[in-house]
């Protein structure tokens, strides 16, 4: 546990609460981010703009916080082989399309409205999510 | 234009929240996910933080009579559990469980130079693209 950090983990979670609220407040929208993203692929006139916008936000977050004055954490990719990483983004981008949400749409959004759609989909993938570490760092030796 | 606007401040804020919070560091995540090793609860303090906020917010801004910037709310009203929820959330699971990454960090890492991160978020949004595909099939046959 010598890596537990509850300060930075409840600042940061605490923003990420607040863009959904602003979300809801300005666009009316759940912040889901594969919902935002995965709508990107086939446009719909006067929605591709603002998720674009959306997305460029989120990747220029860090950057911004960064020129804010803001130290960026250590970064490591503890899987890195090209193989594994395309395997879990295409099941990542799959999965969070045909199950509606992902940590943010169900886990965050719709845990916080008590949808039992997102609480049920959120206990899903954190069961599959511990299971599968489990069975890649401590079985299978990944 | 003030949508655009919108989305990209409310994207800067999310990445910032997810910097902040150390999610765009995937062992950090998988160090959460971890619980038989050197177990992290650090992202159910994220989640926490997150979901507290969103809770309170949520209580509040419907009441108002629209959005903002849109002409009406939409959240989401299904109740049922069915085979896709279920099926695509567990899905989304083993993915985050391989990478240590969900979509929204995905994207937020983006910009930071990691090429790990790239091959993870353009295999993403080729999961999406096969969701798509898949979907249209589906709806096809029926």
């Amino acid at each position: 546990m010598e890596n537990f950090t509850p300060i930075s983990a409840l600042t940061g979670g605490s923003l990420i609460g607040l863009s959904a609220v602003l979300f809801m407040l300005l666009h009316g929208r759940i912040a889901g981010v594969s919902g935002i993203a995965g709508g990107l692929i086939v446009p719909v006139a006067g929605d591709w703009p603002w998720r674009l916008a959306f997305v460029l936000g989120l990747i220029a977050g860090p950057l911004i916080y960064m020129a804010l004055g803001g130290r960026l954490p250590v970064i490591s990719f503890p899987v890195s082989s090209p193989a594994w990483l395309v395997a879990g983004g295409l099941i990542v981008g799959f999965g969070t399309r045909l199950g509606g949400g992902c940590t943010s749409g169900h886990g965050v959004c719709g845990v916080s409205r008590l949808s039992m759609r997102s609480m049920v989909a959120t206990g899903a993938f954190m069961f599959t999510g511990f299971a599968t570490v489990y069975i890649l760092r401590h079985l299978a030796g990944v | 234009m003030n949508k655009i606007i919108a989305a990209f401040a409310i994207g800067v804020v999310f990445g910032i929240g997810l910097t902040i919070a150390q999610m765009v560091n995937p062992a950090k995540v998988l160090s959460f996910l971890d619980l038989a090793g050197n177990w992290d609860p650090s992202l159910a303090f994220v989640m926490g933080g997150a979901v507290g906020v969103a809770a309170i917010g949520y209580r509040l801004v419907p009441h108002l009579p629209r959005p903002l910037l849109a002409d009406v709310f939409q959240i989401p009203t299904r109740t049922d559990i069915d085979a896709r929820l279920l099926i695509g959330a567990s899905l989304f699971g083993i993915g985050w469980g391989i990478a240590g990454l969900c979509p929204g960090p995905a994207l937020a890492v983006l910009a930071l130079g990691h090429q790990a991160g790239l091959f993870f978020a353009l295999a993403m949004f080729a999961g999406f693209a096969l969701f798509e595909i898949y979907d249209r099939v589906r709806m096809k046959s029926k």
